[in-house]
């Protein structure tokens, strides 16, 4: 049966302003499916964004959305979440929103451990300014400012997010609709902060410069780049090279969340007429 | 008899390509840069194309 995705989407907003074959478009379809099967009210559900392609989606979706600065989508959803901790929180950006311009942000959202959920869309550049490198743009890979190649490595984002305390880390891309839809809802299930980083194409941004030519070789890189943990256990370190692993790389249900630690001391947020 | 019903929406659609190149059989193609029916009997509703579409172009209902 198709899909009721009208539901959850703003009245006379589509089509949405994504080049054609923007892998964002899947993502968005995937957390709508998510965030529907979370069984997550229009009213409790908060989704914050920074600035950037990826950053514009909720104003698509019919929740309680922000748009805010760029990288910084992360301090806004902080203080919703202090404020009324009865709330579900989404925050989302790019690469270049989260790990650029808001990479302290992200770290030390990580370290706080507060209860949200960060999706970061990486598609190895900026798209919305034209193209330009971001931290995790490959060594080599071209961009308009790296004319002859990325000259500098790249982050691996779960790493970062792990080594920074996030307390479920996972991985997934917008040609695996259905896992990243099963991720979501994992990551949306944790105590904490959960990362999910997507593995997206920008055919406009990065994908003509780079050997992906078209939005359907895009996808289909990420299918034959992308291993399982239990793919990943069987492969040696050569078979491995220039793969990523997708799912959850790392779950720590031992720690203690930054909003319950609030309240221990203040009982704040608790009187406000949270959980 | 076919399995699906296929519904395009034309204005929708950016004639991106990705549900021609990921149908798995060869069910979809281009016709003035917009996706077309081309032979809804091999359709199996499998729904690839409506999961990977990023534009909402493309709804399909098994019948
Ligand atoms: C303070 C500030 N600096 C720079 C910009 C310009 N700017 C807009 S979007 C963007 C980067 C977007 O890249 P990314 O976060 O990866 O998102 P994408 O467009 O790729 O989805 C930049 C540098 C800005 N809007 N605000
Ligand atoms: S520039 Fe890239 S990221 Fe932005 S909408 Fe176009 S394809 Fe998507
Ligand atoms: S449902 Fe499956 S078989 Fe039918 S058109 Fe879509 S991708 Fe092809
Ligand atoms: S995937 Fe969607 S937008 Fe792209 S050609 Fe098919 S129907 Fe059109
Ligand atoms: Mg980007």
């Amino acid at each position: 049966m198709a899909y009721n995705y009208e539901e959850y989407i703003r009245k006379g907003r589509l089509p949405h302003i994504w080049c054609p074959g923007c892998g964002y478009g899947i993502i968005m379809k995937s957390m709508i499916r998510a965030i529907a099967d979370m069984g997550w009210s229009k009213d409790e559900t908060v989704i914050a964004s920074g600035i950037g392609c990826a950053s514009r989606l909720p104003g698509y979706l019919d929740f309680n959305t922000l748009h805010t600065t760029h990288g910084r989508s992360l301090a806004f959803a902080t203080g919703i979440k202090l404020a009324n901790p009865a709330l579900k929180i989404v925050a989302l950006g790019g690469d270049g929103d989260m790990s650029a311009i808001g990479g302290n942000h992200f770290i030390h959202a990580c370290r706080r451990n507060i209860d949200m959920t960060v999706i970061i869309f990486n598609n190895n550049i900026y798209g919305m300014t034209g193209g330009q490198y971001s931290p995790t743009t490959p060594a080599g890979a071209k961009a308009t400012t790296a004319p002859f190649g990325m000259l500098e490595p790249d982050f691996d984002l779960c790493k970062l997010a792990i080594a920074a305390g996030a307390t479920f880390v996972g991985r997934s891309t917008s040609y695996h609709a259905l896992p990243m839809e099963k991720l979501f809802k994992e990551a949306f299930s944790h105590k904490g902060l959960s990362v999910v980083e997507i593995i997206t194409g920008c055919p406009t941004g990065f994908g003509r410069k780079n050997n992906q030519k078209t939005p359907a070789s895009m996808l289909l890189w990420q299918k034959d780049h992308a291993v399982t943990q239990k793919m990943a256990e069987k492969m040696s370190a050569e078979e491995l090279e220039g793969k990523f692993v997708t799912g959850i790389l790392h779950q720590d249900t031992s720690k203690n969340e930054y909003v319950e630690n609030y309240d221990k001391v203040t009982g704040f947020t608790l009187e406000q007429g949270g959980k | 008899m076919a399995k699906s019903e296929i519904k395009i929406n034309k204005e929708r659609c950016k004639g991106c390509e990705i549900c021609v190149v990921l149908c798995p059989a060869q069910v979809l193609d281009m016709q003035d840069f917009k996706v077309h029916v081309a032979d809804i009997e091999k359709c199996t509703a499998c729904m690839q194309c409506e999961l990977r579409c990023p534009d909402f172009a493309i709804e399909v209902t098994r019948l």
